[in-house]
């Protein structure tokens, strides 16, 4: 019998390691990010290199500046950065003037002054321009536009043939594909794209134009070409600080010094830098600014990578640790309650089903109008995600419970939490395990594409990754993803082993 | 027959239940002896089990009384009733998740019993049964039918229940082994004396086991009294024939 008590520990052992996998994450929850302490400015920046970049350099700056910054780059496109600067999740990021009329703030472009105006009615500022214009053109590789004697955009309408691929976002703008089509007639039609899978696919010949910005430093590094906009279709992109309007006046007056000092070819040999010399985003900034006198000396670079996955780690098991746990606390009670009438199990059923069939980028793009952007729409998300797995697995657990043995335990005399305890959840214990198994996997995956909604995670540097074009950088993400999900696979197969006797395991899997 | 000095065990009076939408029992008046075996026989159908689930309050009346040693039956406390009422059921009954031992134990344990006295009683048990103490650390699926069957027995007597029913709790095994048990189950029964009530659709068993007979058939009784009385005197020819299809 002391076998039996032996055993009785490891039981409750692995049962609290598995109640600690759900729950570790609500307790670094209890913790959130360091956004928001007194002092602190956090800067933010959309996925693109030169948003990078230039966000680092304001960080830089206000450091100088003597604030704390806190850096939260790569936020996605324009919409999540900039809810994000709205919701007060950031406090400044690098836009353009253009942008910021079109996309924004829904009106034709004028000067800064006009701009600054209207900004200032949502609570927001924007800073005196940095001086280069990082307007979009079009760009197709060297040599294939030189065999085919192209120079400007007015000469893609006599080559109907050439393939077009250009990202979402310039897909959709006013200012982006649908003006450039009317105004020069042009007769292809495009392929939306993921802008740094874009220039892969002009590179290896699979499209053969897509959009770019004109500082881009890839242009020169691929040999690609800039058409020129001979109608003068494309609108000027000055880029600008764009701040809470409660930002304090010193870091106002340090973020101004910055006014003018980037024109077109310094900002190309800038991103140039880091896309083809591989130097990083801190360094080169750091070089800028001592070059510019706006910081006394060098700052040593340190990429921080490493440290960045831990909390990029920790982010994740949050993001799907608290997902999963209140999928467990709302699904198993509801299938519980549910199990008994087939009618209400099937309409539990109907619903957790039509949620999972929403695609989960759709999701979470759902999210953002409802909760804004950041961890909590993201955890809303995957919580209506794991939903079905847990309900569908436990409602079936329940059902395939013996009604005999229910029976047998109510007429010896066990109570109904009795009858729960000791017969009903043991033995629907496999089933159950393997919906809270199947939601954890998908959880785990789904959790990457959290990122595009400004949640962190594993997918933040698989996001930035593939808009910087830095497939290193996706690795740092993927590779951890995986193996999380191998790990918590394991951990469940460990789970099970403890938790159920090896009879009912294999019957289980048949 | 009809008029016992003291109380008896199982007592129906004026009861009425329906069953599957089906008046079964209207009116059903039926008093069980205390301390001895009582077989409850009958085509299936009759309502036997129906009868068995009554006492232990699985099923509640749709008019009448249920009286247990000449108590009313208190349907508030159901698990506390059952807890003195061994139940046992074919050997399926057993849990497939617990092992032998904590199948035995489940009840004892729920009552908080000390360590040595749940060691002590599945000891006694295990001896009555001639059940081998190395079964204990095994899961239902890896033991024989006589032997579940013999552990379901142990299951419902751990308590030490004044009243002890069970379901067809001998069926679903060779004669060999249902011999075996009748014979472990009678000798249990020397050594602790209760209230039995057991439902079976085996005349022969009803009659080697039991001390008294309560003959139905679908909704009445035909008749109950002594084996011996009954083999003698069949009240109708319905007895005559049930009778017969034993050995």
């Amino acid at each position: 019998m002391k076998r039996m008590l032996a055993c009785e520990w490891a039981r409750w052992l692995a049962a609290a390691a598995l109640a600690g996998f759900l729950l570790i994450a609500g307790s670094l929850a209890a913790a959130p990010p360091a956004h928001g302490e007194a002092g602190t400015i956090t800067v933010g920046s959309k996925a693109d290199r030169e948003g990078h970049l230039l966000g680092e350099i304001f960080a830089q700056t206000l450091e100088a500046a003597g604030f704390r910054v806190e850096r939260r780059f790569g936020l996605g496109q324009t919409i999540v950065t900039y809810r994000a600067l709205r919701e007060g999740e950031i406090d400044l990021y690098p836009e353009y003037t253009g942008t910021l009329a079109h996309a924004i703030l829904g009106v034709v472009p004028d000067g800064i002054d006009t701009l600054d105006r209207l900004a200032r009615r949502q609570g927001l500022r924007v800073l005196p321009p940095l001086g280069f214009n990082n307007t979009y053109a079009l760009t197709m590789r060297r040599a294939e536009a030189q065999r085919l004697n192209i120079r400007r955009i007015s000469d893609l309408t006599d080559h109907p043939a050439l393939t077009i691929g250009v990202s979402h976002e310039f897909l959709k703008r006013q200012d982006g594909w649908p003006g450039l089509r009317s105004r020069y007639a042009l007769p292809q039609s495009p392929l939306g794209l993921e802008h740094g899978i874009a220039y892969r696919a002009v590179r290896e010949g699979s499209i053969d134009i897509t959009d770019a910005y004109s500082t881009d430093g890839d242009i020169e590094r691929f040999d690609f070409m800039l058409l020129q906009d001979d109608k003068g279709y494309f609108s000027r992109y000055l880029a600008v600080p764009l701040v809470a309007a409660d930002l304090p006046s010193p870091a106002l007056a340090a973020l101004r010094r910055l006014a003018g000092l980037l024109d077109e070819r310094r900002m190309r040999a800038l991103n140039a830098e880091v896309s083809s010399k591989g130097r990083s985003f801190a360094a080169v900034a750091a070089e800028f600014l001592a070059e510019q006198g706006i910081t006394s000396g060098r700052r040593a670079a340190h990429p921080r990578r490493w440290h960045r996955l831990g909390t990029n780690l920790i982010e994740h098991l949050q993001l799907t640790g608290i997902a999963l746990g209140l999928a467990c606390l709302v699904g198993l009670p509801l299938s519980f309650a549910v199990h008994r009438s087939p009618r209400l199990a099937r309409s539990v059923l109907y619903v957790a089903g039509l949620l999972q069939t929403i695609p989960s980028i759709a999701l979470l793009a759902l999210m953002i109008p409802l909760f804004g952007i950041g961890v909590l729409p993201a955890v809303i998300a995957l919580f209506l995600y794991s939903l079905l797995p847990i309900v569908r697995a436990a409602i079936t657990a329940l059902l395939t419970v013996d009604p005999l043995l229910v029976n047998v335990a109510s007429g010896i005399g066990l109570t109904g939490a009795e009858q729960l305890r000791h017969v009903i959840l043991p033995l629907a214990m496999p089933n159950l395990l393997a919906g809270i198994r199947t939601a954890a996997i998908i959880n785990i995956g789904t959790a990457t594409l959290a990122a595009f909604i400004g949640a962190g995670g594993l997918g933040e540097p698989i996001v930035t990754g593939l808009s910087l074009n830095d497939y290193q950088l996706v690795l740092y993400g993927a590779i951890p993803a995986a193996l999380l999900a191998i790990a918590t696979e394991l951990l469940f197969e460990l789970g099970e082993r403890v938790l159920i006797p090896a009879h009912l395991r294999e019957s289980s899997k048949l | 027959m009809n008029a016992t000095p003291e109380p008896s065990a199982v007592q129906f009076h004026q009861l009425h239940k329906r069953f599957a939408g089906q008046p079964l029992f209207q009116g059903l008046d039926l008093a069980l002896p205390p301390q001895c075996i009582t077989a409850v026989v009958g085509a299936s159908g009759c309502g036997k089990s129906t009868l068995l689930q009554l006492i232990n309050g699985l099923l509640r009346p749709d008019a009448g009384e249920v009286r247990l040693f000449g108590q009313p039956l208190d349907y508030c406390n159901l698990p506390r009733l059952r807890r003195r009422i061994g139940y046992a059921v074919q050997q399926i009954g057993l849990f497939p998740h617990l092992t032998v031992r904590d199948n035995i134990a489940i009840l004892a344990e729920r009552e908080g019993w000390p360590r040595s006295r749940l060691r002590a009683r599945i000891e006694q048990l295990l001896r009555m049964m001639d059940l081998a103490p190395a079964l204990l650390g095994r899961y239902p699926h890896e033991i024989s039918g006589g032997q579940a069957q013999r552990v379901g027995l142990c299951r419902a007597m751990m308590l030490e229940p004044p009243l002890l029913l069970l379901d067809e709790a001998f069926s679903a095994v060779d004669p060999i082994t249902r011999a075996e048990v009748h014979a472990r189950f009678q000798a249990l029964q020397r050594a602790e004396p209760r209230t039995v009530v057991l439902v079976t659709h085996d005349v022969g068993e009803a009659m080697r086991l039991a001390d008294y007979l309560v003959v139905m058939a679908p909704g009445q009784v035909l008749q109950t009294g002594t084996p011996q009385r009954i083999r003698a005197r069949p009240a109708d020819a319905r007895v005559a024939r049930l009778l017969e299809s034993g050995p």
